[in-house]
């Protein structure tokens, strides 16, 4: 009972969204403010759950980690927002959240995004034993990579052998790449089309298996 | 179908009734059980060895890196459960599980990863390892002090690579950032996307209609949130002289907060803190796809003249561009997700592609300040191109004279850095 109330609610909303396809709408409207609204609660519902309840509520009534007070009041400062005389506090966990955030995370993008690329973009042009399209895409690799790198100089116009030529062949690059990431990211949203149609079409109306 | 309903009820009692008979005492259906029983008793599995513990160089004192010696004989065995407890702890209910390795051979592991069983620095734990079988039987070892305990490191070696590229890297920027602050012109190319954010504002307040900024989905960690907010700043501060409405959906209630103090920061420079809209940036919802559909409602009713998608976004680029293009506002995008980008470039007018990004507050405010960190940066570039360069040469010396000066090359530059 309950699960076919639930296709019913499912397919309803489906449409109703899909209604936008033709224009914005009383029924489209509907939908969104409902699922914004539901969101927006479950969500809060979710927070309190998984993270408020488990790492500090619990932990705090447990009596053994009062260190936990220390992101706990700092996490209450976001609430002095709402008392305009003192709502310059809410500025300090933000500031806390943003430095720990940059902090962690500079030497991690080092790493992934510097030093692995780097090792990446280092590789033999040839060794024994490699066929040729493997040597043809190690040398486009290289040579792409640096051309696409000059593309992002910003001090330096982009004119003459180097900078010029250099940067128009670096667009060229990206474009390629971005072509073939738009072509697989659209087969993967064919396919969440698809089981949308799938449940219209089996789950509520039954039309096929 | 109802037959089949029939069916079981009646194959259950078929199927009890031995078990009826053997709770009866029937000798006739017990003693043949009880004979099997005794011809083949229960073998056991053989167990593993001594455990041996040794602390995990370059952590937080958090870490034990635990080996055992495999069982002679590992026939029937199906995983190694490992357990462990505080030393001098007493009793069953002491022991731990905290890992369970698939018998495939491997018999160490790094212990302390598992949240709900941490390794506490300083405290010595002791050690058991059961050999279990696939019904989950198990069959003990014996008891093993660690030895040793867990100590912290302050400097974590493998990352010496790390720190080193860092501090190059960021010595460079403060060394053009101070140029810069010395008033040494330098020079930036221009960007179409950046110079076209002017003329974008400029069609909404000749339009009458608001400008729409949306700074992604992303948190405040997110460095494409962070130079979208910066650049917020600036668009408000325009927006603010030339008394257009504003937009601002936000999805992430810490971006939401900074993006508020940012805009009315903005009014305020521009000397117009009475024209600032306390409704202007709001928060909408943390669900991705909610967010989508409210930011999309309010494209088809207030018919912004302008939308700017500069930050961080996923899976709803493409609805959110596409609908603005609906909408017939101008767009301006930009983003350093590489996936999403193509969905800019088809559906707006101007796209910055990723680096373009950070780069746009620069373009935008003209401070030395930043203006210098961006030539920084191509230093960082030129150094990367370097290397790459030298890496290029270095490979076909490689190939022409047969030697391995790349891989030494590569191990110079690189490595190690552990994870």
């Amino acid at each position: 009972m309950y699960e076919t109330i639930g296709i019913w609610v499912g397919a309803i909303f489906t449409l109703a969204i899909y209604s936008f396809l033709y224009k914005e709408n009383s029924i489209y409207r509907l939908a969104e403010h409902l699922v914004v609204g539901i969101s927006a609660g479950y969500g809060m519902a979710i927070t309190y759950q998984i993270t408020i309840k488990p790492r500090l509520v619990d932990p705090l009534l447990s009596g053994d980690h009062w260190i936990l007070l220390i992101p706990g009041i700092l996490g209450l400062l976001y609430i002095t927002r709402f008392i305009p005389r003192i709502s310059w506090m809410s500025r300090y966990p933000i500031g806390f959240y943003m430095g720990t955030a940059m902090g962690v995370g500079f030497p991690l993008t080092m790493k992934a995004r510097v030093l692995r690329q780097l090792e990446g973009a280092m590789v033999p042009l040839y060794q024994s034993g490699m066929a040729w399209y493997e040597v043809t895409g190690n040398v486009v690799m290289i040579l792409g990579t640096l051309a696409a790198l000059i593309y992002f100089f910003f001090s330096k116009p982009h004119k003459g052998l180097f900078f010029g030529t250099g940067s128009k062949i670096g667009i060229w690059v990206i474009m390629v790449g971005f072509g073939a990431t738009f072509g697989f990211t659209v087969m993967g949203r064919i396919s969440l089309l698809i089981g949308r149609i799938q449940y219209l079409l089996g789950d509520w109306l039954h039309v096929i298996e | 179908m109802r037959k089949n309903w029939i069916g079981i009820p009646a194959l259950m009692i078929l199927l009890l009734l031995p078990a009826l008979s053997v709770a009866r005492g029937d000798d006739e259906i017990l003693t043949p059980v009880a004979e099997e029983q005794l011809a083949e008793p229960d073998p056991g599995l053989d167990v593993s060895g001594t455990v041996t513990v040794q602390d995990k160089d370059n952590d937080a004192g958090d870490l034990l890196l635990v080996s055992f010696e495999l069982p002679a004989d590992t026939e029937g065995i199906f995983a190694y459960n490992v357990y462990r407890r505080v030393a001098g702890e007493e009793g069953e209910g002491s022991w731990n599980l905290v890992e369970i390795i698939p018998a495939d051979g491997l018999s160490e592991f790094i212990d302390g990863y598992d949240p709900e069983y941490p390794i506490a620095s300083g405290v010595l734990y002791e050690y058991r390892i059961a050999s279990a079988t696939v019904d989950g039987e198990e069959f003990f070892g014996p008891e093993c002090e660690a030895g040793v305990v867990s100590k912290g490191e302050i400097y974590h070696t493998g990352k010496t690579k790390i720190f080193i590229a860092s501090i190059l890297f960021i010595g460079l920027i403060f060394y053009y950032f101070g140029k810069a602050q010395k008033g040494i012109e330098m020079y930036m190319r221009p960007i179409a996307g950046i110079e076209a954010i002017d003329e974008a504002i400029g069609r909404a307040t000749e339009m009458g209609k608001p400008v729409l900024y949306v700074p992604g989905i992303s948190s405040i960690a997110d460095v494409a949130t962070i130079a979208s907010l910066t650049i917020l700043g600036r668009v408000a501060k325009k927006i603010a002289l030339y008394q257009t409405p504003l937009i601002v959906p936000n999805r992430d209630p810490i971006v939401f907060t900074v993006a508020e103090e940012v805009v009315k920061q903005a009014y305020l420079e521009a000397g117009r803190p009475d024209a600032y809209d306390p409704d202007s940036v709001f928060f909408v919802t943390t669900s991705q796809f909610a967010y989508v559909a409210a930011v999309n409602g309010i494209m088809m009713r207030e018919k912004p003249a302008t939308n700017f998608y500069l930050g961080m976004f996923y899976a709803e680029s493409l609805l959110l561009a596409e609908t603005g293009s609906l909408s017939g506002a101008i767009q301006i995008a930009g983003t350093d997700a590489v996936t999403q980008l193509p969905f800019f470039i088809t559906t707006c007018d101007y796209t910055l592609i990723g680096e373009e990004l950070y780069a746009a507050s620069a373009y935008l405010g003209r401070e030395p300040k930043q203006i210098g960190a961006l030539k920084g940066q191509d230093a960082c570039k030129a150094i990367i191109m370097t290397f790459i360069t030298v890496a290029l040469i270095f490979g076909v010396i490689d190939v022409v004279a047969n030697t391995h000066i790349l891989d030494w090359f590569r191990d110079l530059v690189t490595s190690p850095i552990v994870d």
